[in-house]
């Protein structure tokens, strides 16, 4: 891949055709790192719970309390993190930690044994890490191209970074098929590709500087809450929230499919990849989409098409039609909000803006699996279904009455 | 640094790292190469022992011990010897079991997507099916007419970080061939109440001698409980709660199970029987940890892997556990 060297970063340096396909450096350079590191963090997530069973001989449960660490730690991460960027004005510098940290954690997996305490440190920092760098990288990325353009940069790099995801689990297969099954060989492997990771990071990715001259704009946290006094921005946020509470989450909606019995046993771990390949190939062109329509409008989409899918589990149970719906819903929803939000946040407070309004989806959607338990456990899986869908379609109107005026 | 450089150095930490990763790589295939041929020595005297008295070591005939060997692949022992040399007797498992001339054997196929095979065998070890599977191998058993096969795995979603993980556990009907991949839409009266629930989950299955009855564990919100279900009418109800791993004695009478104790992974679970003609509990004389799906040697002791070996413990809380086999788990008498 060709990386242009000298690509402007500075918001709008460039005239760009409308209709070119090209993103800037910076934007391709975010995302051959997200697809590295991807590769990296999936091919550990391909093999943990097999080596964590077999090969350690911890039980499905003890696994399951490795996963019952607290949402709550994350979050504050990511806003500490996102407020820290924006106070040093170095989104590289932080985004950077997160990605060794993440880096560091392969091979201390290895390192720990069979400690079920220390696994689950070790699974806190590399989590730690996802939730440092994300808001950072999104800042970056944001700030790397003019604001007409946003939908198209967030896509390309979404793609990739989901091509990274869908190519970690086959590394990781070559590598233990290669190795006769040695695991530590695949956790050096997914290490020495996470630090190509960093070192992409370090060497291609720019950040963007402040102008030295006059005073240093205020980025401290009550700053950055004081985002949310902004009409648009507070608008945008608890639309997000407000969706995501009635969005099913994905394991939720592949238990649904495998429960109407239209997937065999076996490929069951194909549907998230079915969902994945759809949000690969529709990311850049409905980034475009979006550039072109407004951002708002194919943000809604996006849900409609959750409906839909939603509608054909319901109903008829079409395994593809399903999937690629779910794809498109990513496609139209991911990068495209950071499209919508990245504009209304001044320069430099939008790490903090963006970490705030991804903790208040990911709140949301902790709530919303709480809530379609709930609905589950009282009337029944498919009734459940039936409500988050009359929910979503009756908050996708409301959405648009609210936000029509960004669109 | 100008673009040429950049370019440089990229290249050359491209070669460092992939150099250092195929390094790593090359020396650990060569690892795992030299521990399998080390292994050879090891089971050449086992081999040797399959033309002496257990010539036919391959079948499953009664008296025999049978269990999963360190190598992976089923071994067998005489009852009244188990410290004999063991006899190979089948194919690589991580799960195997046995009862009325039928075995499971539940084995991991690795791959970019993790799956598991059920393999059903007759009395000669012959594969007479296969059930293909999604997840991790975790639990298997066939009832004692060698009709009902069952066994639990461990399904884990697209991502670690996003908390999925459940268990499918399955029945098959030898008879009539019928196959439930995973029992969670059996309708569920949990304390005497209909129950629905996402996160209901079902491990460990043990069938009763008239191949309907069976127990297994059911866990939700938390909490795991004793679940007696009847195959034919389709339902399943809860008896007590905190109990994991149910394994029916021979003469049907009472389980051994492991009971949740302590909330240390490292001495999370004690084996503990239940009576079900009085529902009184007591708690075995193996006092470390025990993480299996028990299996009854006779009438009166238990067996389990732990620690990588297999020990022997009574039933009924008295005397103290003894080591049984070396290196080995999923053991299982052949009666």
């Amino acid at each position: 891949m060709y990386i242009t060297a000298n690509g402007r970063t500075a918001d709008g340096a460039r005239p760009r055709s409308r209709l070119s396909w090209t993103v800037p450096g910076n934007v391709l350079a975010l995302g051959a790192v997200s697809l590295v590191t991807d590769v990296s963090s999936e091919m550990v997530t391909a093999v943990l719970p097999l080596y964590l069973t077999l090969f350690l001989g911890l039980s499905p449960l003890q696994f399951g309390l490795l996963d019952g660490l607290s949402f709550g730690v994350t979050a504050m991460v990511r806003l500490a993190g996102g407020n820290l960027a924006d106070r040093w004005q170095r989104r590289k510098l932080v985004a950077g930690i997160g990605y060794g940290l993440s880096a560091l954690c392969k091979p201390a997996l290895l390192a720990v044994g069979s400690s079920v305490a220390a696994l689950g440190v070790v699974i806190a920092a590399d989590r730690t890490g996802k939730g440092l760098r994300t808001a950072p990288r999104d800042a970056l990325i944001s700030l790397s191209v003019p604001p007409g353009e946003l939908g198209r940069a967030f896509g390309a790099h979404r793609a990739m970074d989901t091509l990274g995801a869908l190519l970690g689990p086959l590394v990781a297969f070559a590598v233990l098929a290669g190795t006769g099954g040695a695991y530590d060989a695949v956790f050096m492997v997914s290490f020495c590709v996470a630090v190509l990771g960093v070192l992409l990071l370090v060497m291609y990715v720019r950040d963007r500087r402040t102008p030295s001259q006059g005073p240093r704009p205020d980025a401290s946290p009550r700053a950055a809450l004081g985002l949310l006094r902004d009409a648009a921005f507070l608008r945008v946020c608890v639309v997000a929230a407000l969706l995501g509470l009635v969005t099913v989450g994905d394991a939720f909606v592949y238990l649904l499919l495998q429960k109407r019995g239209v997937v065999d046993a076996e490929y069951f771990p194909l549907l998230s990849i079915g969902t994945a390949a759809a949000y690969l190939l529709l990311a850049v062109p409905v980034g475009r989409l979006a550039d072109r329509l407004g951002r708002v409008p194919v943000f809604l989409a996006g849900h409609l098409a959750l409906v839909a899918a939603y509608l054909v589990l319901l109903g008829p149970g079409w395994l593809v039609a399903v999937l690629v719906l779910h794809g498109a819903f990513y496609a139209a929803t991911d990068g495209v909000l950071m499209a919508v939000a990245g504009p209304m946040l001044p320069a430099h407070l939008r790490t903090s803006g963006m970490a705030l309004l991804q903790t208040g989806q990911a709140t949301a959607r902790l709530l919303s699996s709480t809530l379609f338990g709930a609905l589950w456990t009282v009337w029944g899986s498919a009734q459940g279904l039936s409500v988050m869908a009359a929910g979503l379609a009756l908050c996708v109107p409301c959405a648009w009455f609210v936000l029509r005026r960004h669109s | 640094m100008t673009p040429i450089r950049r370019l440089l150095v990229l290249v050359a930490a491209v070669a460092l790292l992939g150099g250092t990763a195929a390094g790593y790589a090359a020396w650990a295939a060569r690892r795992t190469a030299a521990s399998a041929s080390v292994s050879v020595p090891v089971s050449a005297p086992v081999s040797a022992s399959a033309s002496g008295p257990a010539r036919d070591g391959g079948a499953l005939r009664p008296g025999r011990l049978m269990f999963r060997s360190a190598g992976g692949t089923v071994a067998g022992v005489p009852l009244e010897d188990p410290s004999a040399p063991p006899a190979p007797s089948g194919p690589a498992c991580n799960r195997f079991s046995t009862a009325g001339g039928t075995a499971i054997c539940l084995v991991a196929k690795p791959g970019a997507l993790v799956t598991t095979d059920a393999v059903i065998l007759d009395r000669s070890m012959k594969e007479t099916r296969r059930i293909k599977l999604a997840g991790i191998p975790n639990r298997a058993r066939v009832s004692p007419s060698g009709r009902m096969a069952s066994w639990t795995v461990f399904v884990t979603g697209d991502s670690y970080s996003d908390g999925a993980f459940s268990t499918w556990s399955g029945i098959l009907d030898t008879r009539t061939g019928y196959v439930v991949t995973n029992i969670e839409d059996i309708p569920l009266t949990l304390d005497g109440r209909r129950y629905h629930a996402p996160d209901v989950n079902y491990w460990g299955i043990t069938f009763a001698a008239d191949d309907n009855r069976f127990y297994a564990t059911v866990a939700t919100k938390g909490k795991t409980y004793l679940v007696e279900g009847d195959y034919g009418a389709w339902r399943a109800r809860t008896l007590r709660e905190n109990v994991e791993c149910p394994s029916l004695s021979p003469d049907g009478t009472r389980l051994v199970f492991k009971k949740r104790v302590s909330s240390d992974p490292r001495r999370m679970w004690r084996l503990h029987l239940l009576d079900l003609a009085t529902m009184r509990e007591t708690p075995l004389a193996e006092t470390a940890n025990v993480d299996d799906q028990a299996a009854w040697l006779d009438d009166r002791t238990v067996m389990y892997a732990r620690g990588g070996d297999v020990w022997s413990v009574p039933a009924d809380g008295s005397g103290a556990p003894k080591p049984l086999l070396r290196g080995a788990s999923s053991p299982v008498a052949v009666r």
